[in-house]
């Protein structure tokens, strides 16, 4: 008898991710102030550059592991690298957050932890099983954080409200793959790909995976709970949420469509045209009238949600890579904004208003800037990422005769103008004293209803900071990355190619 | 190969950041050394330049091979001019503003040298997506000059600006991508070059859906009646300086985009739907003179003189007569127009600070009175905007016009109306502020020594540009009748 073969070098950026959530997790539980507040998450940061680093080590192996349930080829490799960049990006938002010391240092971060760990299975997954193992394990985490800022109710509010619907996503998406598995009697992509037919058990099983993996990604009409959690969650949470859960789910989405059933791709490619579309107009118009930052950039995911999808749609490898470059583009831009929304809240007490914004240009040029150039380049403006994105994403539909869906990536970046000019121009062109002073806010209660708590109540004291340099770290690297692949996006189209071609099978 | 191209388009850029670096007290020499060297080099260009001698300076370097983008710049007898003419204008708005500084001079001159080079690349470029990406960028700058140094209406203005602009860019945006890649046989060789798309035309059917997004855009960035929406609210709020810029070169660039793009990309859609742009240049040059004689606010008069003036240019180049005069005359024209309403723009700012701070001409006359200089050069500036005989604008309707007469008869006809119409508006500007009865809030004292140092130069220019035109047109003439036979040769 011989033991089974296992490629530690193809599963290492796994265990690594593991080998953090175990070492934070312990970690966290001792008491020293400054091993929790410092320690903790600097290891965070550890785990997450070591993936890294093990995924650029693994660049090109395409290995298939584990009873081929696990692809750790170039499209999961770069997903990762996303995943990680916000996770990054996260660590250092949450550096003096409140959400990590009422919820214990170690259990945030070993949550984050694992989160990123459900999002790289979930990518990688050949598997309809360990398909919803990814997904689970990425979700049920977030549910966590969402609520980890236990004295605001929001906070709780958006946390149930996330578990509630995440749950029902989660139940539909598990229904339609056992309709799926129901249909070929295999549950490996490739056994999937072979024993497919034309019949009506299939047809159902994709459009409830579609319905599933639709609400996780807020693609429109699954997306109603996305400006809510978005906005209830702790920023630095929304901003995790925002890049990283969105990237996972695209990626599992890329990988199902374009190769288990690829053969389909006629039926399945304009009934999620019509929802690309549906999401681009939904998601640009919802966000016109809201004057909550974070609720702002919730539709406005919604509508990036619908132009990626346009990229999964087109289901050539121009796609896939024109979806990848976009996801990353992405990635940065948001990361940028939220940035400095969390910044802002810290300053001026205003919570996410889009009145926290009036006057930065003229008080902070180093968050004034990055804010700018996020908001162009998720308008899709030129020298700045976000044009390559679109420019790339419109050529692979052109490409592929789903012109009609450039245009209306086209026309919803038109759309998308009318709030991201709002934004730049509260940075720039108002004053603070015309920001509305909000009453003082709701006191909130603890979960359970702990009176000495609710007695001492939070520090609601304006604390002005006169330097958060992790904020404006983030914030400048971003929007120097979103520039600097707006002139020069060769190294990341390169990326993107080659996660395109992982996916065999494809034209 | 060179470089020289790269230099001309990055230098203001360029100059700009360091500026913004720079220590206050030597901020505003940066702004003007980044305009004013643009300037010299343009002038050297045009000593140097060979007519009939194809593209020059030419600049191509693979970008993004992924894309099938190229970094691909080149100067022709089309581009030529209106490149001299956008960095006389900007210098001359970057002496302007260095004299009066705006608040936060330091990101004004930022804003100021991305426009610059985002217009000289949309100018230079011979790469349809490289073409678009300047394009779409001209909007960002002005979009913050409008918004931060603005009337008070700017924060509604700069946003309905780039809103319409943009719905009209991002469109021509698809339109790029669905020529290149139609145009390509397949993935890996796809093309966004000039000289590759006008080898490859496209079907007739594509062209003609393909022309209306190029048509679109250009129309509403001139802007060209129906799309002009936006331009009264933002003629109204831009700061002087930057609108002497902006309705001098920006709108001369979609007037270019036809003669380079829409023309030579798209001749049957182009011979097809003549008719239908040559009735929207009616339309424009008629409404346009209409309400420029019915405006009090002198910044509109401006504004629907421009509509109007554009209309002209709009006529010449789809007169697509067989030998190219109208489109010569468009292209004269677009250089005259805006070697007139930029000084125009800044004698605004004179007049109001004559008449106490108010831009309606209701409350201006007599400012003539104590003002010889200033009376002077806004009267000669006055008599080229409406075509004086002996003006270059003259030279440039005239050819517009016989270039229509020879395809379409009816429309030269109701055409050369708006000859009449410009000089009804222009006179009744001129007379209200300068002559007539002194307005009670007005005081008239000559111009000083700084602004005669900006507007001086511009009027010089445009007697020069009087006496010479034929130097404009010899440069222009081979390139201007490629773009214009392109369509006649290929319809029939």
């Amino acid at each position: 008898m011989k033991g089974p073969v296992i490629d530690w070098e193809a599963l290492s950026p796994l265990i690594a991710l593991t080998g953090g959530v175990c070492v934070v997790l312990m970690v966290g539980l001792m008491r020293a102030a400054f091993v929790r507040r410092h320690v903790v998450p600097v290891l965070t940061l550890i785990a997450l550059g070591t993936t890294i680093g093990l995924g650029i080590w693994q660049w090109d192996a395409n290995a298939s592991i584990i009873e081929d349930s696990l692809a750790i080829d170039n499209l999961t490799l770069a997903l990762t690298m996303v995943f990680c960049t916000g996770g990054i990006a996260t660590v250092l938002l949450s550096w003096r957050s409140g959400a990590k010391e009422e919820a214990g240092e170690g259990e945030y971060f070993a949550l984050l932890l694992t989160s990123i760990l459900g999002m790289v299975v979930l990518v990688a997954a050949q598997n309809l099983v360990v398909l919803f193992l990814g997904f689970e394990l990425l979700s049920i985490p977030l549910y966590v954080l969402c609520a980890t800022h236990m004295r605001r109710e929001q906070s709780l509010e958006s946390g149930l409200k996330y578990l509630i619907i995440g749950s029902v996503g989660s139940a539909t998406l598990l229904y339609g793959l056992a309709f799926l598995y129901g249909a070929t009697g295999s549950t490996d992509y490739a056994g999937i790909a072979e024993a497919a037919t034309d019949d009506v058990l299939l047809f159902t099983g994709i459009a409830l995976v579609v319905a599933g993996l639709a609400f996780k990604a807020s693609v429109a009409p699954f997306h109603q709970w996305t400006p809510d959690v978005y906005e209830g969650a702790p920023t630095p949470v929304t901003g995790f949420m925002a890049v990283a859960t969105k990237a996972a789910a695209f990626g599992v989405m890329l990988r199902l469509f374009d190769v288990a059933l690829i053969d389909f791709a006629t039926t399945w490619g304009p009934a999620l045209a019509v929802l690309a579309i549906v999401t681009i107009v939904v998601g640009n118009v919802g966000a016109i009238g809201q004057s909550s930052l974070k609720r702002l950039l919730a539709y406005s995911s919604v509508a990036q949600a619908g132009y990626m999808l346009a990229g999964v749609v087109v289901s050539t490898d121009l796609g896939v890579a024109a979806t990848v470059f976009y996801l990353a583009v992405y990635t940065v831009m948001n990361l940028a904004a939220f940035a400095v929304i969390v910044a802002r809240e810290r300053e001026t007490g205003l919570g996410d208003d889009i009145s926290s914004l009036y006057g930065l240009g003229a008080e902070r040029p180093a968050l004034a800037w990055p804010m700018t150039i996020a908001m162009l380049a998720l308008a899709g403006m030129p020298a700045t990422a976000g044009f390559f994105g679109k420019l790339y994403l419109i050529q692979a539909t052109v490409h592929n005769d789903y012109g009609w869906l450039g245009v209306a990536i086209v026309v919803g970046s038109a759309i998308s103008l009318a709030y991201y000019l709002r934004v730049i121009a509260a940075v720039w062109m108002r004053s603070p004293s015309e920001a509305v002073v909000p009453a003082a806010p709701r006191q909130p209660v603890i979960a359970g209803g702990s009176q000495e708590a609710d007695a001492e109540g939070p520090a609601v004291a304006v604390v002005r900071r006169p330097w958060q340099w992790e904020l404006v770290f983030v914030a400048v690297v971003c929007a120097l990355a979103t520039i600097v692949l707006g002139v020069y996006p060769e190294p990341l189209f390169d990326v993107a190619r080659d996660a395109g071609e992982a996916l065999s099978g494809l034209v | 190969m060179t470089v020289h191209l790269s230099i001309l388009i990055f230098w203001p850029l360029l100059l700009a950041v360091l500026g913004a670096l720079a220590p206050r007290a030597v901020a505003p020499l940066f702004a003007l050394v980044g305009a004013l060297v643009p300037l010299g080099y343009a002038v050297i260009m045009i000593v140097d330049f060979e007519p009939g001698a194809g593209l020059q300076y030419v600049t191509d370097d693979a970008w993004i091979e992924e894309l099938g983008i190229r970094y691909s710049l080149g100067v022709d007898g089309l581009n030529l001019w209106l490149v001299a003419l956008t960095t006389l204008l900007f210098a001359a708005s970057a002496l302007w503003i260095a004299f009066r500084p705006p608040l936060r001079p330091k990101l004004f001159a930022v804003h100021f040298g991305i426009a610059e080079t985002a217009v000289l690349g949309a100018f230079l470029a011979q790469d349809l997506a490289l073409f678009v990406l300047f394009f779409d960028l001209m909007l960002v700058p002005f979009y913050f000059l409008v918004g931060q140094w603005g009337g008070p209406e700017r924060i509604q203005a700069a946003v309905k600006m780039v809103i319409y602009t943009l719905v009209g860019s991002l469109l021509m945006l698809a339109a790029a991508v669905a020529t290149a890649v139609l145009a390509a046989p397949d993935a890996e060789t796809i093309s966004f070059s000039f000289a590759y798309l006008r080898e490859n035309l496209l079907g007739e059917g594509t062209q003609k859906l393909l022309f209306t997004a190029f048509a679109l855009a250009f129309l509403i960035k001139m802007p060209a009646f129906p799309f002009h929406g936006w331009m009264p609210d933002t003629y109204r709020n831009m700061p002087l300086p930057a609108l002497a810029v902006f309705s001098g070169v920006v709108s001369k660039v979609a007037a270019y985009g036809f003669l380079r793009i829409v023309l030579p990309l798209f001749p049957a859609a182009a011979e097809d739907w003549q008719m239908i742009l040559l009735v929207l240049a009616l339309l424009s040059i008629l409404y346009g003179s209409i309400q420029a004689f019915t405006q009090t606010n002198i910044r509109l008069i401006l504004g629907y003189s421009s509509v109007a003036q554009l209309g002209f240019i709009t006529l010449g180049i789809f007169a697509l007569d067989p030998d190219g005069t109208g489109a010569q005359g468009a292209l004269l024209q677009a250089i005259n127009h805006g070697l007139v309403v930029a000084p125009l723009f800044l004698i605004i700012a004179l007049l109001a600070a004559r008449a106490g701070g108010s831009e309606d001409i209701r409350d201006m006359g007599g400012i003539a009175f104590r003002a010889p200089l200033l009376a002077t050069l806004f009267l000669i500036v006055t008599l080229a905007t409406l075509a004086m005989p002996g003006s270059a604008n003259f030279v440039g309707e005239f050819l517009i016009l016989l270039g229509v007469f020879e395809s379409k008869m009816a429309v030269a006809i109701i055409g050369s109306i708006g000859v009449i119409l410009a000089s009804v508006y222009a006179l009744r500007m001129y007379i209200r502020s300068m002559h007539n009865r002194q307005g009670p809030t007005v005081t008239s004292f000559e111009m000083s020594l700084r602004d005669a140092v900006v507007i001086v130069p511009l009027v010089a220019a445009i007697l020069a540009f009087a006496l010479f035109p034929q130097r404009a047109l010899d440069a222009g003439e081979p390139a201007v009748q490629a773009a214009s036979q392109a369509v006649t040769e290929g319809g029939r």
